[in-house]
């Protein structure tokens, strides 16, 4: 990393260089404060023909260039550094994903410790997990071994045994890896990086198993002991080998390593990066989610600990089909307040699957492609909250207090009713024609509980902002709270279920714009006027058997802030559930697009 | 800035194609650059490394790993038969000796003393490859095979399952847009590649593998249809390795839709003639789409080209294929390229640009929703 003076620095850039297209933004200090001021973007150009990624980062700045009236590419097609006058910027970074990203095999002994361990490691270092081997994973060695010979990762992360512990069976992992001997994605002369971060006493042996066409690195145990994970080490270790392997084989990377101020990283490190960051400083729970085409990334922050999934097959285009096969057409059409021929939404699923750039002309296909993006977003979020656990296997200390309590390790951190900040981001979410329809679909996806706010990242600016935070995490921090996040409001929800037309809260909302009371009957949902920048203090008091956040039936009041929506008042239930009956099910639908005002009126054959 | 189109799929009577066709692992290269190869010949071979099987020696005869490799019968690089002894305890004063005997046939690859597992290497699988194309082969990649080229038709499907297959062109369809219904393939189709017209029936398709025909090639495909003959639902397209007996390409997309009626009249011209088809598709970074490759004959080798559209940029006047609904696979030409965006029915707001099909009739389509008819 080079030498930078953070109070010198006027003039940033950042590439990030993702499968389909290179975007570039440019951030400015403007009156003593860093914003982002231009935007840019070109196709990528990492694949034949071009096979070189700088191509691609050249025409996205050039736009930026052009659109800022900036100098920032010289005559030989290189990034001009430092800034002067007109012309240059003083630090250039950038993330990538290009490639299909970092892909990565990882092995443990016992599939949900130190399998789970090694797949947080890996997940959180931006790979995307092609398969977890394991003693326990019930496939026979031999079926793991071809297994392991039919995939091309990029780099196989083992890990077993705790510090001290026996080594047998993590060396018999390591013997099932070694004769395999895995096809890298890139070239032949590439040497298979393979980090070993399991029992220490067992370094001599795995050395002893692999030859010389692998290039084996020690780390230190993940899980030195079960009631702990260390997970960092591993992680930096994988960021070296990404450089150092991964990225030095792919078109044009050499050349783009030698522009950047600060390691490129993987883009869903870096968005995990500001996540945290964002979480420890403002002390919140989050959640930010990235719906793309063929995946979709959750990543949340509860009470410190970070954790990262990538759903690999749930997506809006490329994966548009598998989400109908996982949900289920009947789960998806439950969001849809008209009819639809089933026949023909599957060849228009398979259409968009074989053309995924398309975008929905009419406003029956927008209405559908939304219902889709509800149910790929809940199962995406229905795996993270699988992943994010406790860890496993530790043993527990009960007390007589805790007899009638079945809690045991393994739980899910993940705590809707704790959560503060919900963040957006991916075509459909970005791009939906109104920001009500983006909250929407968070909500009836995510299913927030108690008061959380929710936002979106519009452009997608999490990744650039994760690396400038390595560099310059002042002007990290003030680009995010400006100009990265769009507030779409607030959205207070009731956990519990009762009966339709019951109260379900009361509530008076007093802020400098608003003077609002009211009841919310179970299954009502309402918005009301709370601008950008407003913000308003919620008083509500739940009726029996509900929950705001202080308990079932308990008063609560919280600050709330506004934004392009407002505040959301939902009192629908958690966790909501959709009237079984079709006809009824319509007409809730119905109620609740007209109470959140989502579409124009349409006129739809019945 | 990015192209807001999709380019299209390519359609052509004559092209200079090229083919790199490489072996997964290291081997041999049976052809020189300079050759003349057939479809079918092998241009490379080399044998992958045979299974590995682990056999747990210490548990199987109960010893502590350290002594498995002091009882083994066999050392590090011996050959092995089913049945024969790999390792053997040494008994009580010689006696009660127990034997574990190999239940695979091939190599002794490795034996550890830490876990006692011993990793068996069974008898290499032979790899070939084959030329795919029938054309000349004009470069040499050493040890991993050639690049061939041809001059041929192509035509670029939109879908595909199945893999490589060669047979002859042979029409069971009158028009583009007739449906391919079963009692339009005959016995006589057995090996060939069957070109139909517009949607394809379940029934046709299973007909056209029931008669053992190479490959079925027609415009659409319903995809309930698909999901019976294939037997599973299928989630992402990246397909080419299903082994079902016969391989599918549509042309134009999934439901009832017409074969463009220029690829109909290409195809058809080329009855009775032979083909490579491949109906692996990868619709992720690096697109593949499925193929009908057809080489030329030397006497057409010499007619004029057909005319064609050698730029990809969207103007007006250019053919193209609407590939949305609500006007989904309509095919007009270009009538103006507004310049400012335009909210949509949806409330989005896209580039657009205006399409005028044959009746006259002109539709505001966003421009993300045509791709260019290619030549």
């Amino acid at each position: 990393m080079k030498n930078i003076d953070p109070d010198n620095v006027r003039v940033i850039l950042a590439t990030d260089c993702g499968s389909t297209t290179t975007k570039a933004i440019l951030i400015q200090k403007l009156d003593g404060v860093y914003r982002q001021t231009h935007r840019g973007e070109a196709p990528s150009t990492v694949e034949a023909p071009f096979a070189d990624v700088t191509m691609g980062v050249v025409n996205a700045v050039t736009e930026v260039s052009e659109l800022a009236g900036r100098r920032l590419i010289d005559d030989r097609g290189r990034i001009i550094q430092p800034a002067g006058g007109d012309e240059g910027c003083d630090i250039y970074i950038s993330t990538s994903s290009a490639g299909g990203g970092l892909q990565m095999l990882v092995a443990g002994v016992v599939r949900q410790m130190t399998g789970e361990s090694a797949k947080r490691a890996a997940l959180g270092a931006g790979a995307i997990v092609m398969d977890v081997i394991a003693s326990n994973d019930k496939r026979r060695p031999h079926d793991q071994i071809q297994r392991i010979r039919q995939l091309r990762p990029d780099m196989i992360l083992i890990s077993g045994g705790t510090d001290g512990g026996t080594t047998t069976h993590v060396v018999q992992i390591a013997e099932l890896i070694a004769p395999a001997k895995p096809q890298p994605r890139f070239g032949r002369a590439y040497r298979m990086p393979i980090i070993y971060a399991g029992n220490k006493d067992a370094v001599s042996m795995i050395e002893g198993v692999f030859d010389e066409t692998v290039d084996l690195s020690i780390a230190p145990n993940l899980r030195p002991v079960l009631e702990r994970e260390n997970l960092g080490p591993a992680r930096d270790k994988i960021h070296d080998l990404f450089l150092e392997h991964v990225m030095a084989h792919a078109p044009g990377y050499d050349k783009l390593m030698g522009w950047v101020d600060a390691p490129i990283m993987p883009t869903p490190a870096a968005v995990g990066s500001i996540l945290s960051t964002i979480a420890e400083q403002q002390a919140i729970n989050a959640v930010g989610v990235d719906i793309g085409g063929a995946t979709t990334d959750v990543f949340s922050v509860f009470d410190g600990t970070f954790n990262r999934t990538v759903s690999a097959n749930l997506g809006m285009s490329y994966s548009i089909s598998n989400v109908c096969t996982e949900a289920g057409m009947p789960n998806i059409l439950r969001w849809v307040h008209f009819d639809m021929d089933e026949r023909e939404l599957r060849n228009r699923v398979k259409n968009k699957m074989i053309r995924p750039t398309t975008i929905p002309q009419t406003l029956e296909a927008l209405i559908f492609e939304q219902a889709v993006a509800r149910e790929a977003l809940r199962l995406a979020y229905v795996q993270h909250k699988e992943f994010a656990t406790t860890l496993k296997g530790v043993q527990q200390q009960r007390t007589v207090g805790d007899t009638f309590s079945q809690l045991s390790s393994g739980q899910t951190i993940v705590d809707n009713m704790k959560l503060d900040l919900l963040v957006g981001s991916g075509g459909v979410l970005s791009h939906a024609p109104r920001m009500h329809q983006t909250a929407m679909m968070l909500i009836d996806a995510f299913q927030p509980e108690g008061v959380t706010t929710l936002a979106k990242d519009s452009i997608f600016m999490m990744p650039h902002l994760g690396v400038l935070a390595q560099v310059h995490p002042k002007a990290a921090m003030e680009v995010f709270e400006k100009d990265c996040l769009i507030y779409l409001g607030t959205c207070v929800a009731a956990k519990g279920v009762g009966r339709p037309q019951r109260t379900c809260f009361e509530y008076v909302i007093r802020g400098e714009t608003i003077e609002e009371s009211g009841a919310l009957a179970f299954g009502e949902i309402k918005l009301l006027p709370l601008g950008l920048g407003e913000t308003a203090t919620i008083t509500a008091e739940p009726a029996r058997g509900f929950d705001l956040g202080a308990g079932p039936g308990r008063r609560i009041e919280r600050k709330v802030k506004g934004g392009t929506v407002g505040l959301i008042l939902d009192a629908r239930g958690r966790p909501l559930q959709l009237p079984a009956d079709r006809e009824i099910c319509k007409r809730t639908i119905e109620e609740w697009v007209t109470s959140l005002d989502l579409y124009p009126t349409m006129v739809v054959a019945a | 800035m990015a192209t807001a189109y999709t380019p299209g799929l390519k359609v052509t009577n004559r092209i200079t194609h090229r083919c790199r066709r490489v072996l997964p692992i290291p081997g041999d290269v049976l052809v020189g650059v300079g050759d003349t190869v057939n479809a079918r010949d092998v241009v490379a071979q080399t044998l992958m490394p045979g299974d590995i099987t682990p056999v747990n020696i210490a548990n199987i005869l109960a010893l502590p790993p350290a002594d498995v490799p002091e009882c083994m019968l066999k050392s590090k690089g011996d050959p092995l038969e089913i049945g024969e002894p790999l390792a053997r305890t040494k008994g009580i004063f010689g006696l009660f000796k127990k034997d574990c005997r190999s239940k695979v046939a091939g190599t002794v690859e490795s034996i550890s003393p830490v876990t006692g597992q011993v990793m068996i290497r069974g008898e290499p699988d032979p790899v070939q490859v084959q030329a795919y194309v029938t054309g000349n082969v004009i470069e040499v990649i050493a040890n991993e095979g050639c690049v061939i080229e041809a001059e041929v038709s192509f035509v670029q499907g939109i879908f595909g399952i199945g893999g490589e297959v060669f047979g002859r062109i042979v029409g069971a369809c009158s028009s583009h847009d007739q449906e391919l219904t079963a009692d339009l393939i005959k016995p006589q189709m057995k090996d060939c590649i069957i070109i139909g017209g517009a949607r394809m029936t379940d029934q046709a398709i299973r007909r056209a593998r029931d008669i053992g025909a190479a490959a079925v090639v027609s415009g659409g495909l319903d995809d309930e249809d698909l999901r019976d003959f294939l037997g599973y639902d299928l989630g992402v397209a990246i397909t080419g390795s299903e082994d079902l007996g016969l391989t599918v390409i549509i042309t134009e997309g999934f439901g009832d839709i017409a074969m463009a009626k220029r690829t109909f009249n290409l195809l058809a011209s080329r009855e009775g003639d032979d083909a490579s088809v491949n109906g692996a598709t990868q619709i992720r970074a690096g697109v593949m789409r499925p193929e009908i490759i057809i080489p030329l004959s030397e006497k057409e080798k010499a007619r004029e080209p057909e005319s064609s559209h050698p730029d990809s940029e969207l103007k007006l006047g250019r053919p193209v294929r609407i590939i949305r609904d609500p006007h989904f696979g309509l095919i007009g030409e270009v009538s103006d390229l507004p310049a400012e965006p335009q909210v949509l029915e949806s409330g989005s707001k896209a580039r657009v640009l205006e399409v005028k099909f044959d009746s006259g009739e002109t539709v505001t389509i966003p421009r993300a929703n045509v791709e260019l008819i290619e030549g």
